[in-house]
């Protein structure tokens, strides 16, 4: 036991953190705490807030930026963004909702599968330029982000799918009810636990937090960076699509500027969960935990009737201070490069 | 590092003996190298290399910095791909287009610069990418991964927790987490690039334990280290580069610390660099004093003086802190404790910007990101440093930058075709000119240049060498820091050898030999200098 002496100096630190450290100084459990306070105190101005009905708007409301949350959280922890979300989630929603349109007799999984597929290839062609041409993620996602927003318009020539041109089922399956829940909550629920099960226990989802923690030092122990990330973006673009079904069969219309700027939204929501834009950083609990944030404050405002247009200052309000908060944890614990001064003996007594 | 007028010779070198070695071995080799060659834009890194190593065989891998080495261990690695030549394991010639596949192959690193996760436990460390999966759907797992790990920690007898974060461990634990991953890997052939580098005596002793294990096992190992007595302790031959050539190998009991240094270096030291020593300094008062300089982690009571007209060589390993302390006398290290003197006036530095006004200028090691701003015409980067004192609106103010940048560059013998082009086209060494005029431009009263020859091509040296002593000639101080033995002892009036952050021991230009330097920098204080003063003592200009 040579390294005692090191041992002894830095272990208790690391072996705190193992026990998992003060709780409070935790990301995760301090966001899930400040998210029920808030609630409460929403509730104790607007008691009808905390009604059965209200919390079940909010599930509904949330889980599209759930599922986009995740995935996206999946592409920072690459040390990647990815800009497109919004718009391949619009095309993609837009594609499915003019299929519906031209043939209403398919049955309602044609239209999603084919949703998912549509914006699995938008995402895989992102994942392409960027783990194979190495190209920078916010360049490339910032040009397809236009192209695909373009393509919306261009397929519907800027004309509006409306409920009156959708099948009854298409428009049905995303509120229709399972056990008391909407089916886009217990969707909301399945990608949760898959994307856990992906990040947490498994090869893919643990190398992207090595790709992330040093890209080069990935290359050296063999990391596939490319393929892993292609389908790191493609998944990205696979849930827009599963998004873009969903939200266009929910709000039961289509056009060209739908989900503007979410893409925006989404990125905040794993910033204030505590994903390191920097990249190897954040859980999925994290990312849960700040679409969920955010929705709250986006159903409360009005019903404490704030003006919508306090929701984005608010917003962004939080955001620096989630990023105020991470730069603070990261100060502190230099490392120790030299022996101690009492060691130098030691260390050069024994040249030849 | 050849140089002009290298003669290259080896004295009494055992010269190829790796033939009758073999030959009276009747183990075949587990890895055999010819012909290797490997050139990066042009630039030749390796050239013609060939040796074998053995099962259960030690083998020290040696030359300066700069022979070629890293290369050679990043090809053997996956991670370059060699442009001509062979690499036959366990007699089967392979290729490895990979890092993974270098490792399926069976030849793993620990490589100089450490690759580790910060972020990720100390278990995902070792097992990265090759996670134990179990039950459907197949998932890693994490028990059997951190029992695995904690049976490798006990089979190296180092009690480090598995689930610690890799960015709570000190550098010598991280060590020992990439070591454990190479043993992990139950490879034929183990690569230690400088693994004791920021190990301390105790923790060595583990490491040639763990290599006598490796040995036992039947696993070859290629050992590289700049330090001797290790080279002596733990390995069985040698193989010598030299300016990315193959230059000798054999049995090390039939070869002495001395002939070992002489095939490396491989030519008169002295002859390289046509500098005469500065007379007149011990007569003139110091430019620069510097007192007990410290930092938490980096350095440590570090005190030196500079007189106008001489070169202060700072030679060391990578890693003594050289460049930290010269970070540090520019104002860029807040942390550090200490005091400096300029012409006897007691000054403080916290920022780059007070340095230059009290007439420092620092030249960085990494050009590329410190040095110089690539994407910017010559002339600008050049007057970047002096732009407030010429002003900026005017084309008379134009005028006058180029013209002050016309007057450096001819001096410098910068070959551009025009002042406007842009420094990202030009070549390593007339990049580093621009960064040297650009530092000039401010007229300084001491200069700091950190590694300013590395990697430039020979003709350049040549021109910055004849150049900084033309400087020197005029009355600048100079500190020069390099890993280039010829060169600090070339250009050097004095040379300070640091050793973990520490002065281990200063020379005179006499005093200095190769050997002595090598001894004091790996943390020895050399027989040969007895009379050089040692470390720590402030009092010694």
């Amino acid at each position: 036991m040579a390294l005692n002496f090191l041992i002894s100096r830095r272990a208790p630190a690391a072996a705190r953190r193992d026990a998992g450290e003060a709780l409070w100084r935790r990301r995760e459990p301090l966001l899930a705490l400040l998210t029920v306070v808030l609630i409460l105190l929403v509730g104790l101005r607007a008691p009808v807030f905390l009604s059965t009905q209200s919390m079940d708007n909010l599930l509904t409301d949330s889980a599209i930026t759930i599922m986009l949350a995740l995935t996206q959280m999946l592409v920072i922890l690459t040390r990647g963004i990815d800009l497109s979300v919004a718009s391949n989630l619009a095309l993609s929603g837009m594609m499915s909702a003019l299929l519906a349109m031209h043939f209403p007799v398919l049955p309602v999984g044609v239209f999603i599968l084919m949703a998912v597929v549509i914006g699995l290839l938008l995402g895989l062609l992102n994942g392409w330029l960027i783990g194979y041409l190495e190209l920078p993620p916010i360049v490339v996602t910032l040009g397809s982000m236009s192209v695909y927003r373009g393509m919306v318009f261009v397929l519907s020539g800027g004309a509006w799918v409306s409920s009156r041109n959708m099948p009854a089922d298409f428009v049905a399956f995303p509120l229709a009810r399972l056990g008391g829940l909407t089916h886009l909550v217990w969707l909301g629920a399945l990608a949760v636990v898959a994307i856990w099960f992906l990040a947490r226990h498994t090869r893919f989802g643990r190398d992207l937090y090595a790709i992330g923690n040093d890209p080069s030092a990935a290359a050296y122990v063999g990391i596939a960076s490319p393929a892993r990330l292609l389908w790191t973006y493609g998944l990205s673009g696979a849930m827009a699509g599963l998004a873009g079904y969903l939200w266009v069969a929910r709000y039961a219309v289509a056009y060209t500027e739908i989900a503007y700027g979410f893409e925006l939204t989404v990125i905040a929501a794993c910033v204030i969960g505590g994903i390191s834009i920097a990249g190897g950083v954040g859980q999925v609990s994290g990312a849960v935990l700040g679409a969920l944030f955010l929705s709250v404050i986006n159903n409360a405002l009005p019903i404490m009737r704030i003006s919508p247009f306090w929701q984005s200052a608010l917003t962004g309000m939080v955001i620096l201070c989630a990023v105020i908060l991470n730069a603070r944890g990261k100060q502190g614990g230099r490392k120790q490069i030299l022996p101690l001064h009492g060691q130098k003996s030691l260390t050069t007594g024994s040249t030849a | 590092m050849s140089l002009p007028g290298t003669a290259i010779h080896s004295p009494q070198a055992p010269a190829r003996s790796a033939t009758r070695a073999a030959a009276d071995e009747s183990t075949a080799p587990v890895l055999a190298l010819s012909g290797i060659g490997k050139r990066f834009q042009g630039v030749v890194a390796l050239h013609d290399v060939g040796f074998t190593v053995r099962p259960g065989e030690v083998m020290a891998l040696l030359g300066e910095n700069g022979a070629g080495k890293s290369t050679l261990v990043k090809i053997l690695t996956g991670i370059h791909q060699p442009d001509e030549g062979s690499i036959a394991l366990a007699g089967r010639e392979v290729r490895f287009t990979s890092a993974q596949d270098a490792m399926r192959g069976g030849i793993t690193a620990v490589h100089q610069e450490t690759v580790m996760f910060e972020d990720l436990s100390v278990a995902e460390n070792i097992w990265i990418g090759r996670q134990p999966l179990c039950g459907k759907p197949r998932r890693i797992d994490w028990r059997r991964m951190e029992e695995e790990s904690r049976a490798l920690f006990a089979r190296l007898e180092v009690d480090l927790p598995v689930r610690a974060k890799v960015k709570d461990l000190s550098v010598a634990q991280r060590h020992f987490v990439e070591i454990a991953r190479a043993l992990s890997q139950q490879a034929q052939v183990v690569i230690m690039d400088e693994p004791t580098a920021a190990l301390s005596h105790h923790e060595i002793g583990e490491l040639y334990r763990i290599i006598g294990q490796l040995r036992r096992a039947g696993t070859a190992v290629i050992f590289i280290s700049h330090k001797f007595d290790e080279i002596y302790a733990v390995a069985d031959r040698y193989t010598v580069l030299r300016d990315g050539r193959f230059i000798a190998s054999g049995e090390l009991a039939d070869i002495t610390e001395q002939q070992l240094v002489a095939l490396m270096v491989g030519r008169e030291v002295g002859q390289v660099f046509s500098r005469v020593a500065n007379q007149t300094s011990g007569q003139v008062a110091p430019v620069l004093e510097v007192n007990h300089l410290s930092h938490p982690s980096e350095f440590d009571g570090v005190s030196f003086s500079v007189h106008p007209g001489e070169i202060v060589g700072f030679y060391g390993l990578v890693g003594a802190g050289r460049s930290e302390v010269m970070h540090a006398l520019f104002g860029l290290s807040p942390e550090a404790r200490g005091t400096v003197r300029i012409d006897g006036r007691e000054v403080r530095l916290t920022s780059p910007a007070q340095a230059i006004a009290h007439g420092l200028a620092y030249v960085p090691e990494d050009r590329q990101r410190q040095g110089a701003l690539l994407s910017l015409p010559i002339f600008q980067n050049i007057t970047l440093p002096v732009l407030p004192g010429i002003g900026f609106f005017l084309r008379r103010h134009r005028r006058r930058e180029i013209g002050i940048a016309r007057h450096l560059c001819e001096q410098l013998e910068l070959k551009a075709s025009h002042f406007h082009q842009h420094v990202a086209q030009l070549s390593g060494g007339n990049q580093q000119k621009v960064v040297l005029a650009k530092w000039l431009a401010t007229q300084p009263r001491v200069l700091i240049l950190d590694e300013p020859t590395k990697g430039i091509d020979i003709g350049s040296k040549a021109a910055v060498h004849r150049f900084i002593g033309e400087l020197v000639a005029q009355g600048l101080a100079v500190i020069l820091v390099s890993s280039e033995l010829p060169e600090v002892m070339g250009m050097s009036d004095r040379i300070v050898v640091m050793h973990q952050g520490r002065v281990q021991q200063v020379f005179t230009r006499e005093q200095a030999s190769a050997e002595a330097l090598a001894a004091a920098a790996s943390g020895g204080l050399h027989g040969d200098a007895a009379t050089a003063t040692s470390a720590g003592d402030p009092t010694w200009h």
